[in-house]
């Protein structure tokens, strides 16, 4: 598995990085592009934010093609294609039937002529049926070609528990993907960085599955502009602290925070790092906190069994050995088809009381701080 | 054998050729027939390892279909996908060495005899899973059409991968967008050791598209081919997918592994031999039309000497330095590192497509 030590932007010139600052704006960014993003600081929501990461690309680059179930004329099952198909016609969002390994090899075929398509999954959990193509021919191509064949496609979708959907739509596919030799794994979590990696992904010549979350869908926030960039491979740095380092990425941020808020007056100090990198990880951020902090919990929607969580903790494990004074703790959901019941569903992932318990399991005592 | 034909005209089976068209045509199928029998030998002589998948026997398929199409258009195929590399545009050294695992290869040595692929000519390979590229066709012929490009994909795959499910999928989706795909069924009548009749409940593959029109060619008929997939790819390029059948034949069994004749008699094939192959069938049409038997054992002499060059410098060829097991797994360098196997150990990932060093 891929783990980045030497993380370096893939796209554009750089702004130089300082923590928690991982926008690359292009070189055009003057007076004018400034006062557009002024001008777009209104919130919107993720999907909206998706939405014109596909709209300005496809705008921008011909060769960028979407296709999955109802992108077109339906505009999308979580509506971040909506209306796209007025604009660029059929070929260019294409309405497929439901063959999800039909149409994810037909992706890759034509990624590799050279078109750039966005395959949707409509649910990522449906991309099952798509693993050999995804595996073989989106993955191992460009390998096994010696290099001749590029398959710059995007695979994106929404995953993770939702509301009661039972265990068939609530699946966490990036723990199956992780091991597939060739491809990038990128999960967004806010608004902003939604739109700026999607943008990145789809302008990347590798393989990219890009995980959405079904219900993040509706977060509202601040997006960029049509020049900001994110890097794919950099991990984001939530909230810096000095306690202990937890990693993170997709719906559980926000558990992680919420669990913050309770920790916080209770007198602790975590460091929070949303992930976002899947593969490979970003050793640089992830190596720099723990050798700050000394402790690493890490919280995912995974299952305990094979998780991000389980291939983070071993590589935590094997190269920051010695700067651990506490085991590597993971809190995974638990090992279970997801129930349907309320309650049940609640009790299969990770909830934030069961954050701000690890923590201080692994922090000791604190003076709680004055109310 | 007359054009079978589904939801279609059949084309005139009346074929217009030259002798220096035939030649042509020997010449390609003789060197494909040598080129497998050296493979064949190189294998037993364990020089090629893993599977082998050979295709004599199937020369005019190949041929013929090259013959009715050009560079520009797009041919994607499965294992059995030696000839391909040559009918394209690559030369015999490169198929031996890619068989061998040396660098000089195809592709370098790291993809195999299941693997091979060239860019420049539009082969798209070379797919280890059954049916697999037949979607992948699909989306070739689709990025033909949505660069309005005046070119055809051929899909080939067997009757084996006929009963695939993601077969009906691709042709669903090249039916309703009427991409310019013409789907090829190798159908050589056995599935590794499983005979057509007990594996497909309908053996007439070039009906089994139901709205998508079929033909059934005659595919140890070098000329008969030839006139079809012309027919096809006029078809394809102003209506949508046709599928075809080609009835062919291979000699070898489904692999190295397998002798071939647990599931076949041994006078079936001799039969076919005798009475349907390709490479005799050419041969006569020339003989009688003036070319010279000497010619014939100059050229065969050429081409086998062609062949053994190509397997001599194969042999000679080196092997792939380790550093490039980490080559090209990213298109886009992402200045990451991978582990190796001990700890400590890590290896950069390079984009590199010409392996350089």
């Amino acid at each position: 598995m891929l783990a980045s030590r030497n993380v370096r932007a893939a796209a554009g010139p750089r702004v130089a990085a300082a923590p928690g600052q991982r926008v690359i704006l292009s070189a055009r960014a003057g007076r004018r592009a400034l006062t557009a993003a002024k001008a777009q600081k209104k919130e919107i929501m993720m999907w909206e934010a998706l939405r014109e990461a596909i709209d300005e690309e496809m705008e921008r680059d011909p060769t960028v093609c979407v296709m999955g179930e109802d992108v077109g004329h339906y505009g999308g099952s979580y509506k971040c294609t909506y209306g796209l198909y007025k604009k660029y016609g059929d070929m260019r969002v294409l309405d497929t039937p439901i063959c999800e390994n039909g149409f994810m090899g037909m992706g890759v075929g034509a990624a590799m002529t050279g078109l750039r398509p966005i395959v949707e999954g409509m649910n990522m959990g449906f991309l099952l049926l798509a693993f050999n193509q995804i595996s073989n021919n989106c993955g191992m191509l460009h390998y096994t070609s010696g290099g001749q064949f590029k398959v710059p496609m995007v695979i994106r979708g929404p995953g993770g528990v939702g509301r009661q959907l039972g265990a068939e739509h609530s699946q966490r596919l990036e723990s199956y993907f992780q091991s597939i030799p060739g491809v990038q794994l990128v999960a967004c979590s806010t608004v902003r960085n939604s739109k700026a990696l999607l943008k990145a992904a789809i302008r990347s010549d590798n393989p990219i599955i890009f995980f959405e979350h079904v219900l993040l869908y509706n977060v509202k926030g601040e997006a960029g502009d049509a020049d900001e960039v994110a890097c794919l491979e950099r991990a984001e740095v939530v909230r810096e602290g000095t306690d202990v380092s937890i990693f993170t990425y997709s719906r559980m941020r926000y558990v992680v925070m919420q669990a913050v808020n309770d920790l916080v007056k209770k007198g602790y100090n975590p460091e929070v790092i949303d992930l976002i990198s899947l593969k490979p990880f970003d050793m640089e951020t992830i190596a720099k906190s723990v050798k700050k902090t000394r402790k690493a919990i890490i919280v995912e929607e995974c299952m305990k069994t094979g998780g991000i969580g389980a291939s983070l903790s071993a590589v935590i494990n094997e190269s920051l050995f010695n700067e651990l004074d506490h085991e590597v703790i993971r809190l995974s959901s638990q090992d279970v088809p997801t129930a349907y019941a309320y309650e049940l569903e609640a009790a299969t992932i990770v909830q934030s009381s069961q954050v701000v318990e690890a923590v201080e399991r692994v922090c000791g005592g604190r003076v709680p701080v004055a109310v | 054998m007359p054009f079978k034909v589904h939801r279609i005209e059949a084309p005139s089976n009346i074929v217009e050729t030259n002798v220096s068209e035939l030649m042509s045509f020997y010449k390609l199928m003789y060197k494909m027939r040598r080129m497998e029998i050296a493979a064949d030998m190189m294998y037993k002589a364990k020089f090629i390892r893993g599977f082998c998948h050979l295709y004599d026997g199937q020369e005019a398929v190949l041929t013929g279909i090259e013959a009715a199409i050009t560079l520009q258009d797009s041919i994607i195929t499965s294992y059995r996908d030696h000839c391909q590399h040559v009918s394209r545009g690559g030369t015999v050294l490169e198929l031996m060495a890619e068989l061998m695992g040396k660098r000089e290869g195809a592709t370098r040595g790291l993809g195999g005899s299941m693997h091979i692929y060239n860019r420049k000519n539009n082969f798209y390979g070379g797919n280890g899973i059954v049916g697999a590229q037949i979607p992948l066709g699909a989306g070739i012929a689709l990025a033909h059409k949505y660069r309005g490009e005046p070119n055809v994909c051929i899909t080939m795959y067997g009757d084996g991968a006929a009963n695939q499910g993601q077969k009906y999928e691709a042709l669903n989706m090249a039916g309703l967008w009427n991409l310019p795909a013409i789907f090829v069924c190798e159908n050589n009548h056995y599935g590794m050791g499983t005979a057509e009749w007990r594996a497909a409940k309908s053996p007439n593959f070039y009906t089994r598209g139901d709205y998508i029109p079929g033909i059934k060619v005659d595919g140890m008929d070098v000329l008969a081919v030839k006139q079809a997939v012309a027919f096809a790819k006029a078809y394809a390029l102003a209506n949508g997918p046709i599928i075809m059948e080609m009835d062919t034949y291979r000699y070898h069994g489904h692999s190295m592994s397998d002798p071939g004749s647990t599931y076949r008699t041994r006078d079936e094939i001799n039969a076919m031999r005798t009475e349907r192959d390709p490479i005799e069938r050419v041969k006569k049409l020339l003989l009688a039309n003036g070319v010279e038997s000497a010619e014939f054992k100059r050229l065969d002499r050429e081409i086998k000497k062609e062949i053994d060059d190509a397997v001599e410098a194969a042999k000679a060829g080196s092997i792939p330095p380790d550093s490039w097991l980490w080559k090209n797994m990213y298109a886009a360098p992402l200045g990451a590192e991978m582990r190796g196997v001990l700890p400590g150990q890590y290896h950069a990932p390079a984009f590199d497509p010409e392996y350089k060093s």
